[in-house]
């Protein structure tokens, strides 16, 4: 009786000192293997008394469970403390730069334009392309220029000695996509432009974005509206605008557009101009084929450079065709 | 336009400030650029007159003057101006005087000379930009009266940017008339009363191009005051238009033409040849212009000539030998109106922007001839005396322009504006601008004044009334419509994604001018096709670009040298290709140099080489879908590297290029560092496959790996094709995993690691079936290729 109870008490302390789950497996076969000591302990019950037997079976298989919970626990808590060891090992320098490629990033011109594009997605407006080499007809007959008109004098433009220039808006987009279809039309055109004029606030090369919309009741109220919903999405803000009245060929009546700007020097705020518009000029839709007694319609056109420059806060317009990457790497 | 206030206001009666007067021209559409006082902010600077000059004791550019400024008492004052001289009147700032907020006059010692107080130029006051003496007041003007009250000084100068439609505006009539409909006000036409003539002075006048000068009037006046001096409240209203005094008849015609916009002409009688004739130039005469250049004329040039030939330039100039003079006596006024597409164009041509073209090529009011001559006349003789003969009237009124009613609907109008208007407010708005106004069923039959030759359609009316009636008063529409919302996906939004995979893949984006230096172009080979400018900006910007090469070439060149060793960026945009038709094509480019990753710890580094950038491609082409299959042979074009480039095929078809930049053209952009580059058709990576989907596989794939010696020639798509031709029905992909030259092989020969991937849809593969692809694999390349199988 004494041995059983020897023995248990010896695996015991055996299994709670082993430090491994080797020296465990060991232990497991030592006591409880086919030539164990345990297993020893049950063989040796065939030699006895049938009472006896049956006291010191129980005795025996109660020691064998008791080890092999004892067994499963300390392995339980050996698997634990490898688990912890190796994380141990395992710990970095979380601080340490991460691998990889960095991110380039889009040009802020793209960013605008793409921008502006999304929310005129959204009001329904398709978007049409034109040629940047044009001629004439497209840049400013057709758009109610006549020749030497003092008004073309505003558009410092490039030529190609064959009739051909380099478009000065993006205004013949209008004309090409009313030519082609048929009323009603709700485009915007985005794209180069260019003017033969350089100095701080000029480049020989901008961006504009165009937009038409002509359709059987379109009103200035109409045009006001759109612009507000534009600007003060774009600029994810409620901005006061206000209209003034202008002069473009192809529109009549015809205004510019200032909004409201906070400069972030805290001085008050002051009228910016963004955007000139106005109502379809019945000449250019007659040119298209378009009757104006039937249908009217709105244009507007802006400069991408300039919505850039307040949303990001650029002051000096060359730095965009600079492409200096410290200036770059600002924007993603 | 410039003008002052004070003038304006003797025309409307407007009680506005300057500011608020700004605020209402600039929302009438009349774009106010600058507005700022007539004169600085001063107090106590007086008239006074120099009644003594010596030279100062110790300083050769001072003198020492005596001022008498009224008080009695004589002022000491030294002074540096080079007119200062006795018996003249001049401002005088007294001591204690404040010139701006921050100049305070004060006693002072110059040189060891008291000074008491300051002798001022019109600069120093504000007035104008003359500096280069003091300025000097007429002999009456009354001493010690404060300088403000004198000139009136309490005034400010507006300057207006006109739309070309307003050349009613290039007037102190014309803005004073829409002021007064903007602002309800009332305005006062000036009642130009005809001078009666004094003698039958005559002067023929004939019209030989009637078309280009429908309209010309003259006036001889005889027997003015060559010594008469113009007033000052004429010189002063000039001046605060901007515009100098000269003699009192110059002084006249530029007033007329700043009052009532009507430009004019003063020849001196005597210098004209019997008459005038009003013709287009010949070829080969020539003018000697005022401003002392010579214009050769020709027949697009209107001339206004006499027996003799041109005198003067309609529209622009007057010539040399016919303008007045300190001695003219005898003068004759014109007073034309030019046909503007006449003139338009023309003051460019010659390079002088004269006030006179810039109405004319406008167009100035075509009844306001005989006005301005009355005008002019009456002040001439008021100034400096003389007797007017009668006016001299050449015309062909069926030429010139009348303006005709215009219809303007109630309907219409609202629903272009987009708000009812009540018909009375419409009316009262027509009105007030001079219009006149006949009542119809639900419109109106609206006639312009003359000078609102703008007025010619129904449109133009519109705006008038939108304009008067206040477009912040138009109210805002919800955006509607009867389009349904756009379906198309539009261009952009592919190309963003194109864009996006470049910027994930550490490129930056650049945007560079569409024209560029026809060198760059010839440096890289590329300047075939190209079309020059006929008027580039600089010879650095002659040509439009036919790849979008240069630009990144040139952007990558300055950013290496500012200390990026690592430059990766790209663009899109449009190239210009000049064939029999040009052909404006989009591509995306990009252009990379420098290690192939970012620096960083624990990965070795490498500098980017060719199989990098046909990485970049290569994903660019998966934006296609996966069954694209493009081809990359070697390149022959002459601006890459001849070694390590590639044509970029789809389907036979080139759709551009990538590879290396051959070192002689890196060599003119400066640029020392290997560059790999690519430049790709758009619209080529625009055109995706809908990607439809096949079956997975449920069991598991085998692989197997080859090792193969081969002859260096032996291209990888030909080992590729072999492989693929041989390996049977479940060859799912193949790998390269070890390319390697060099010790251990021979000479010429490369191997070649290649892991072959296998898998069956529809059941567990047999290893059998997977040797014997194998075998079949290798025994191709052996016999196809020479390949030797390794290890």
């Amino acid at each position: 009786m004494s041995s059983i109870n020897e023995l248990h008490s010896r695996a015991l302390a055996d299994i709670e000192a082993s430090e491994s789950l080797q020296q465990l497996d060991e232990l497991r076969v030592r006591y409880l293997g086919k030539k164990g000591e345990v297993t020893a302990q049950l063989k040796s019950l065939g030699s006895m008394e049938p009472e006896q037997r049956k006291a010191f079976g129980q005795q025996v298989n109660a020691v064998r469970d008791a080890l092999n919970q004892a067994i499963l626990e300390r392995r339980g808590s050996l698997e634990a403390q490898a688990l912890e060891a190796r994380l141990m090992r395992e710990k970095v320098d979380v601080t340490l730069p991460g691998r990889g490629e960095s991110r380039g990033g889009l040009h802020p011109v793209t960013m605008a334009m793409e921008r502006a594009i999304g929310i005129f997605n959204k009001l329904g407006f398709d978007v049409a392309k034109g040629p940047e080499v044009e001629d004439d007809h497209y840049n400013f007959e057709s758009l109610n220029f006549p020749p030497h008109h003092p008004a073309r004098a505003m558009h410092d433009t490039f030529y190609f000695g064959d009739g051909r220039l380099l478009r000065t808006h993006t205004s013949p987009v209008q004309i090409r996509v009313m030519e082609k279809g048929e009323p009603p039309f709700r485009i915007i055109a985005p794209g180069k432009v260019f003017r033969s004029d350089s100095d701080q606030t000029h480049t020989p090369m901008f961006h504009q974005i165009e937009g038409l919309l002509v359709g059987r009741d379109v009103s200035m109220a109409d045009l006001k509206g759109v612009l507000h919903t534009f600007v003060n999405a774009f600029f994810e803000r409620s901005l006061d605008m206000r209209f003034r009245p202008s002069y473009f060929p192809f529109t009549e009546p015809s205004a510019e557009v200032d909004i409201g700007w906070e400069k972030d020097d805290g001085s008050e705020p002051g009228w910016l101009e963004i955007l000139g518009c106005g109502m379809v000029h019945p000449n250019v839709l007659r040119a298209c084929g378009v009757d104006p007694e039937t249908y009217t319609g709105y244009a507007f056109g802006m400069g991408v450079e300039r919505m850039a420059m307040l949303r990001y806060g650029v002051t000096d317009l060359r730095q965009f065709f600079e492409n200096d990457l410290e200036f770059l790497r600002q924007f993603h | 336009m410039q003008f002052n206030v004070n003038w304006l206001k003797e025309w409307v009666a407007v009680d506005l400030g300057a500011e608020e007067l700004a605020a209402k021209l600039t929302a009438a559409g009349l774009e106010v650029d600058d507005l700022r006082p007539a004169a600085e902010d001063f107090t106590d600077v007086v008239v006074a007159e120099i009644t003594g000059c010596e030279s100062h004791p110790d300083a050769d550019k001072l003198v020492v003057c005596t001022a008498d400024d009224g008080s009695g008492s004589a002022l000491q004052i030294v002074c540096g101006a080079p007119n200062a001289r006795s018996g003249i009147r001049v401002p005088l700032a007294r001591v204690g005087a404040m010139i701006g907020p921050d100049f305070r006059i004060k006693k002072a010692k110059l040189r060891g000379v008291e000074s008491s107080g300051m002798l001022c130029s019109a600069r120093e006051l504000g007035l104008s930009d003359d500096h280069s003496g003091l300025m000097e007041l007429p002999a009456d003007a009354p001493l010690g009266q404060p300088l403000r009250d004198y000139l009136a000084l309490d005034d400010a100068l507006i300057e207006v940017d006109l739309t070309p439609n307003r050349a009613d505006c290039l007037s102190i009539r014309g803005i004073a008339r829409d002021v007064a409909a903007v602002c309800d006000a009332e305005y006062n036409d000036l009642e130009v009363e005809p001078v009666p003539a004094r003698n039958d002075a005559s002067f023929t006048i004939r019209l030989e191009a009637p078309e280009d000068c429908p309209r010309y009037v003259g006036r001889i006046v005889r027997g003015i005051d060559p010594n008469a001096e113009t007033p000052l409240w004429m010189a002063e209203k000039l001046r605060r238009c901007g515009l100098r005094s000269i003699s009192p008849t110059v002084d006249v015609t530029n007033y007329v033409l700043l009052e009532l916009g009507q430009p004019m002409h003063a020849f001196d009688l005597d210098k004209l040849d019997g008459e005038i004739i009003v013709r287009r130039g010949r070829a080969g005469e020539k003018l000697v212009l005022l401003d002392e250049t010579e214009a050769e004329l020709d027949e697009n040039i209107l001339a206004i000539c006499d027996r003799s030939g041109p005198v003067a330039i309609a529209g622009i100039m007057g010539g040399l030998a016919s303008g007045v003079t300190g001695e003219t006596k005898d003068i004759l006024f014109e007073s034309a109106f030019f046909n503007p597409a006449t003139i338009m164009g023309k003051s460019r041509r010659f390079g002088m922007h004269t006030d006179s073209a810039h109405r004319f090529e406008r167009g100035v009011d075509p009844r306001g001839q005989e006005r301005a001559v009355e005008r002019a006349t009456a002040l001439l003789i008021e100034i400096a005396g003389g007797e007017p003969g009668p006016l001299l009237v050449a015309e062909d009124p069926s030429l010139v322009p009348v303006n005709r009613p215009v219809v303007l609907r109630s309907k219409r109008l609202n629903r272009v504006i987009g708000r009812d208007i009540e018909p009375a407010t419409v009316e009262n708005i027509l009105r007030r601008l001079g219009m006149q106004v006949e009542r119809g069923e639900g419109q109106w039959a609206v006639t312009a004044p003359s000078a609102r030759f703008d007025i010619e359609i129904e449109e133009d009316l519109i705006e008038e009334v939108a304009r008067v009636y206040g477009y912040d008063n138009i109210p805002e529409a919800p955006v509607s419509g009867e389009l349904p919302p756009g379906m198309s996906l539009g261009h952009g939004v592919a190309a963003s994604r194109v864009r996006d995979a470049l910027c994930a893949a550490g490129f930056q984006e650049a945007i560079n001018y569409s024209f560029v230096d026809s060198r760059q172009l010839e440096a890289v080979q590329q300047s075939e096709h190209s079309l020059p400018l006929a008027n580039p900006l600089s010879s650095d910007l002659d040509v439009m670009r036919t790849t979008l090469l240069p630009g990144l070439l040139g952007a990558l060149s300055r950013n290496v040298r500012r200390q990026h060793a690592r430059v990766r960026l790209f663009e899109t945009g449009v190239v210009f290709l000049q064939g029999d038709v040009m052909n404006e094509v989009e591509r995306v480019a990009a252009v990379a140099t420098g290690e192939v990753s970012p620096e960083q710890w624990g990965i070795s580094a490498r500098k980017i080489d060719f199989f990098d950038i046909k990485g970049e491609v290569e994903r660019l082409l998966s934006l296609k879908g996966n069954d694209i299959r493009a081809t990359f042979a070697p390149s022959d074009r002459a601006w890459l590297h001849p070694g390590a480039s590639a044509e970029v095929e789809i389907d036979g078809k080139s759709i551009g290029w990538c590879g290396a930049i051959h070192p002689a053209v890196l060599k003119a952009f400066s640029i020392k560092e290997n560059v790999f580059s690519f430049e790709l058709d758009l619209d080529a990576l625009l055109k995706r496959e809908i990607p439809f989907v096949k079956g997975i596989s449920r069991f598991p794939s085998t692989r197997r790996d080859i090792a193969v010696l081969l002859q260096e020639e032996v291209s990888f798509d030909m080992v590729r094709e072999c492989i693929e031709s041989s390996a049977g029905p479940y060859l799912k992909r193949i790998t390269v995993f070890d390319v390697y030259t060099g010790e251990n092989l021979k000479k010429g020969y490369k191997s070649l690691a290649i892991g072959l991937i296998f898998n069956n849809v529809s059941s567990n593969l047999r290893d059998e079936d997977v040797d014997l692809a194998i075998e079949g694999v290798v025994s191709q390349l052996e016999s196809h290729l020479g390949a030797q199988l390794r290890g």
